[in-house]
């Protein structure tokens, strides 16, 4: 089991024919069951085209008549972003994953607060995030596959290398992964922690999970709060960013300490208080899973 | 990107922000030209750096003759300005605000931001002006009233009134005080600005409303739609190696450590030097390389870290993925040859090609440290400082020798 995707997932890329689009697009194909899930792709000006025999469409809702899929995957450049995250929540997908980076944060505020007013049921993924994968199924996104191994532990975290370094730990341990789910780094996002805890504490295929966050916002503690009283399995977690000085913009726009608020102390010592197990090592995040499994 | 407060006053205007006349000037002449067109008897000398606390620091003087005017402008131009915010050294006055003095009878404060929570931007008000916010939402948060604002409508005239009543806006005042607040929301909104801050915003005692500061940050990912904002961008209030860095699309930031970290990835750049200070080091850069880096990036990177007299070694962590180990090794190689590197080098490599990425440096000849994971490379790195330390004769030199052979 899994959570937001797996093998029957029917994904269209949105961005396919640009560089970065037909690179990850053939690397996810190449994963798993990424021949059978990746059905489609959009780009207006080629539609009726196909990149390697994935067929292009005019729109995402065209996409979705044509070949029934339920998932988008964004690679369209910053400034026309938000609008395919748009087209892609108006065509009524259960999910989409925006890879992009760098999108203007006003842009996103419109776009959330359209999808709240209209009570949009899409689950967006990002953006500025590496995407999801379901080892052994499907892989959705910028992360490398092969670092990854079929299991039962879920990861979530904002940044993007930091989780693949811990999930290259777990795969060292022997310890797979039921799903891993890059939420992004930026201030104005998607599904948060709290979100993705949910999924995974529904999931009868994930046992435990590691929380990864970093400096900036409150999201962490929100989370932590939530672990408390509703979690039925262990959360192990790490927060990047105890050296990182306040009013600095630490690479992603959301990693950033302002007005004292932030920190990864604090964010520490919520999740601890709210009895998750945390270490300030961040090469002891594997090691700490495996003996919260016990 | 951030702007002067005398940028940020024009971009107000345009806007109908009010704010006392006032001419930035470059020279002392200049500041009595501007007191002069000015006119009235009392002037306003402000330094214009980007830090905040610039009045503690000395910064803002009030002159009541012309002759203060070019002895305030003459004081403060040039002077190495130190703020809570500048750090120690201080920040090099270039530029001055000359403005009309004030009548004020009370002092507010106004800042908006996006909140991340609910996903919109926040009116933050408080009848505290002047004072430093932040102690003020420490100790007296129930005297910050916050409005968030709906993108769709933008800020009524409802809401604006409702806030300025809470921090104490007189009834006279406060039709003036809406417009100015909704005038604020415009501002912030067109121009994508991360933070607007007016500290204080002044009622005189003739009730009119006046913005008699303005600070105003932007989103760096929306600087593509507005050209006019980029052009007030002051290189010389900035780190002239993060702007080298900009050039090369590295993202580094000056730390006060003596370890160079060059990382892939925001979140594992920052968990890098966590784990450096977990093992008794100290981080002097964040360094995030990004996703495609080349041997000219590293290069670059390599050159960046080293201008900075405190790097006493280099770590170098990288979780290959979509970029190959090999890559990044054979740019580390070709880095460390080209500037001549004379500090102790650790790579950290992982994922992708990574056997070959370690051949690549093991076969280099050059005396590159190698570490299994992140807690393991920071141990020999703070290793290699203590190392270095004792014996001063040549070390490294002696190791190049005996692997020719």
């Amino acid at each position: 089991m899994s959570i937001l995707i797996n093998k029957n997932t029917r994904v269209v890329t949105q961005g396919i024919t640009g560089k970065t689009g037909q690179f990850h697009t053939q690397t996810s194909r190449a994963y798993a069951n990424g021949k059978h899930c990746y059905v489609a792709g959009v780009n207006p000006k080629k539609a009726g085209e196909n990149f390697e025999g994935i067929p292009i469409f005019g729109s995402v809702k065209e996409a979705k008549a044509q070949t029934g899929v339920n998932t988008s995957v964004i690679y369209v450049p910053p400034p026309f972003a938000a609008a395919a995250i748009w087209e892609a929540v108006e065509a009524d997908l259960d999910l989409v994953i925006c890879i992009t980076e760098g999108i203007p944060v006003r842009d996103m505020v419109v776009l959330r607060d359209r999808m709240r007013t209209e009570k949009r049921r899409s689950l967006l993924v990002g953006p500025n995030c590496p995407g999801v994968i379901t080892p052994g199924e499907i892989k959705i996104g910028i992360m490398p596959g092969h670092i990854h191994k079929k299991g039962r532990v879920g990861v979530v975290s904002r940044s993007g290398t930091l989780t693949y370094e811990a999930v290259g730990q777990l795969t060292e341990l022997g310890i797979g992964q039921s799903t891993a789910v890059g939420i992004g780094g930026d201030p104005v996002n998607g599904v948060k922690h709290i979100d993705i805890l949910k999924l995974f504490n529904d999931d009868p295929g994930t046992d435990a999970v590691i929380m990864i966050g970093e400096i900036g916002g409150s999201d962490e503690e929100t989370a932590a709060q939530w672990v408390k009283g509703n979690m039925k399995k262990p959360v192990v977690g790490f927060i990047a960013g105890v050296t990182a000085p306040p009013g600095k913009r630490m690479g992603h726009a959301g990693a950033i300490i302002s007005g004292g608020k932030g920190t990864a102390q604090e964010k520490l010592s919520v999740m601890e208080s709210c009895g998750i197990r945390v270490t300030k090592n961040p090469a002891e995040m594997g090691r700490l899973l495996k003996s919260a499994l016990r | 990107m951030k702007i002067h407060e005398y940028q940020g006053k024009e971009l107000f205007r345009k806007f109908g922000v009010v704010t006392p006349r006032g001419f930035a000037c470059f020279s002392v002449e200049e500041a009595l030209e501007a007191a002069k067109k000015l006119g009235g008897s009392v002037w306003v000398v402000k330094a214009q750096i980007h830090a905040g606390g610039r009045g503690k620091g000395g910064g803002v003087k009030v002159a009541k003759s012309l002759d203060e005017v070019r002895a305030k402008a003459k004081q403060i131009l040039g002077m190495q300005l130190v703020t809570h915010q500048t750090g120690p050294g201080g920040q090099k006055v270039r530029r001055l605000l000359v403005e009309e003095g004030a009548d004020i009878k009370k002092e507010l404060y106004i800042g908006m931001v996006v909140d991340r929570v609910t996903q919109r931007a926040a009116l933050m008000a408080s009848s505290e002006g002047g004072m430093d916010i932040e102690e003020v939402a420490a100790h007296t948060p129930e005297k910050i009233h916050k409005v968030f604002i709906d993108p769709a409508t933008g800020l009524s005239e409802a809401q604006a009134e409702e806030v300025s009543r809470k921090i104490g806006v007189p009834g006279a005042a406060l039709k003036e005080s809406a417009r100015l607040l909704q005038a604020l929301y415009r501002c912030f909104d067109e121009t994508d600005a991360s933070l607007a801050e007016i500290n204080p915003l002044i009622i005189t005692r003739q009730d009119k409303v006046v913005a008699l500061d303005a600070k105003l940050n932007f989103d760096d990912n929306a600087l593509f739609r507005h050209p006019d904002i980029v052009a007030m961008r002051d290189l010389d209030e900035e780190d002239p190696l993060e702007i080298e860095a900009s050039k090369y699309d590295l993202n580094y930031i000056s730390l006060d450590g003596a370890i160079g970290c060059m990382v892939n990835g925001a979140g594992l750049a920052m968990a890098t030097m966590d784990t450096i200070k977990l093992f008794g080091g100290s981080p002097a850069n964040f360094l995030d390389v990004g996703g495609g880096a080349t041997a000219e990036k590293v290069t670059a990177a390599f050159k960046i870290m080293l201008s900075n007299p405190k790097v006493k070694a280099i770590l170098v962590n990288i979780f290959g993925g979509i970029m190959k180990c090999d890559t990044i090794a054979a740019g580390v190689v070709a880095a460390a040859r080209e500037v001549k590197l004379s500090v102790p080098l650790v790579v950290r490599m992982k994922g992708t090609n990574e056997d070959l990425g370690k051949k690549i440096l093991k076969d280099s000849g050059l005396p590159i440290i190698s570490a299994d994971n992140m807690a393991d490379a920071a141990k020999k790195i703070v290793a290699a400082i203590a190392k270095k330390k004792k014996p001063k004769k040549k070390p490294k030199k002696k190791i190049v020798a005996r692997k020719k052979k």
